[in-house]
């Protein structure tokens, strides 16, 4: 049977980003629908009512949304690399960390560089603490996987990337090698494999996508 | 399987310990249930879930895991004599995902906020949105449910654990704010699998009573309160 398989995303999202990670370490064909998230298709609301954001996965027309689900869809449904590991207590342990990096990690390193004032101090005081956390779980390992990339890796994907550029953009230093050593070179290794490296989008267009960003998150307060 | 070889470490009172509970029912496993004083700690939580410091965690053997769903699907993945709870079609464990997801993140926290909602304007916008949430979940029943009884067909499954688990604070939720949430007119299918799986053997004993859960609430601002006051 022929598959069908498209993603609606944007470029300048790391959520999207995950998603298209996974879907070439498993080496599935797809077709991409740029989104442009100021002016929302038609399409993107019909197949993410309920949230009406990207990234979504259109499988033979059936839609799937939000990132995680999305790659544990794609692990499930393609053969290949496999993205969760097969032992339940390391699956739990992938899922934990991937979890932990959406409900606690990214509101704060996010507004670590976006905020100012109060909040921006107390929100840099958190992302330390955080980053502290995910360089101590680190410590004898070469990914969050284990020894391959895997769920929580593709998870941290904002922090190996996305956060960095947004620190360069804004001056602001959170995350530094000398405190999270360990972190910097998970950071390394995970932005130096093929299927990462061979994917990244070129800097400056992620700069101007934070820009862009930054400017709104201040023109609202 | 050994009574100490699984450990759950939890408060009656929390939905998500319950889904843990209701998950290790579905399988009939034999645990011990270590009730934790959420305003003072033990060392073994502390020691086993050092990220959050959080209930439920379980302790298999001497391997802790933690976070409610993230139990669920790893009792679902170990114990594979009893029902499967997550379905087995990669496109329906998507979606039992899915909505679980909602409930947590976007959902519960309405009924959280409803409970302490200042004002008629703000109380009747929450309702609002829990309806609203409710009959997108009457939708996905009707849809996804093949006129069964659960969410998961025959049996409790992934999407009934997550829902089922709010009901004791749904009701809460009602009689605080003296509204039906779940209604014959909005949400009659509800209604009917509400019945089903509050009274379904797995889950029975496991909820608490909505009177009992005000009263532990009750106790919970109070201890808040005295640490507050104590700082």
């Amino acid at each position: 049977m022929a598959e069908e398989v498209m993603l609606i995303g944007a470029k300048g999202s790391p959520f999207t980003r995950r998603v298209e990670t996974a879907l070439k370490m498993k080496g599935v064909q797809y077709e991409f629908m740029e989104e442009d998230v100021s002016n929302k298709s038609p399409l993107l609301l019909k197949y993410n009512p309920v949230h009406k954001k990207i990234p979504v996965l259109l499988h033979n027309g059936k839609p799937i949304c939000e990132s995680l689900v999305i790659i544990e869809y794609i692990d499930e449904t393609w053969k290949g690399t496999p993205i969760l590991p097969e032992d339940p207590y390391e699956r739990a342990k992938a899922r934990f960390w991937a979890k932990f990096m959406d409900d606690k990690c990214l509101q704060p390193l996010w507004k670590s560089c976006s905020s100012q004032g109060e909040e921006q101090e107390k929100a840099k005081e958190e992302a330390c603490e955080l980053l502290k956390i995910l360089d101590n779980e680190l410590k004898d390992k070469k990914f969050f996987g284990g020894d391959t990339i895997g769920l929580a890796d593709i998870a941290a994907n904002f922090i190996s990337h996305w956060f960095l550029i947004i620190q360069e953009v804004t001056g602001v230093e959170v995350s530094t090698k000398d405190k999270y050593p360990k972190l910097y070179e998970w950071i390394d290794e995970f932005v130096n494999c093929s299927i990462i490296k061979e994917n990244l989008h070129p800097k400056e267009e992620l700069v101007a996508v934070f820009r862009g960003r930054l400017q709104a998150a201040t023109a609202t307060k | 399987m050994a009574n100490s070889d699984v450990r759950l470490l939890g408060a009656s009172a929390s939905p998500y310990v319950n889904r843990a509970q209701i998950a290790l029912n579905v399988k009939s496993i034999d645990y011990e249930f270590i009730a934790e004083n959420l305003f003072a700690k033990s060392e073994l939580l502390l020691k086993s879930n050092p990220v959050h410091k959080k209930v439920p965690v379980l302790i298999h053997g001497d391997k802790p895991i933690c976070e409610s769903l993230v139990i669920v699907q790893y009792i679902d993945e170990v114990f594979t004599n009893g029902p499967s709870i997550l379905p087995s079609d990669p496109y329906e464990r998507a979606t039992a995902r899915f909505w679980a997801a909602y409930l947590d993140d976007k959902w519960f926290p309405l009924i959280k906020e409803l409970r302490t909602a200042q004002g008629e304007e703000a109380k009747a916008s929450l309702i609002e949105k829990i309806v609203e949430g409710l009959v997108l979940l009457e939708e996905v029943f009707v849809k996804g449910g093949k006129g069964k009884a659960f969410f998961g067909g025959d049996s409790i499954g992934f999407l009934d654990l997550a829902l089922g688990s709010f009901l004791g604070l749904l009701k809460v939720g009602e009689i605080i704010a003296e509204v039906k949430l779940l209604t014959e007119t909005k949400t009659p299918e509800l209604l009917g699998w509400a019945e089903r799986f509050s009274s379904n053997d797995v889950v029975k004993g496991v909820i608490l009573e909505p009177e009992k859960l005000i009263e532990i609430l009750k106790s919970f601002q109070a201890a808040r309160a005295k640490a507050a006051a104590s700082n």
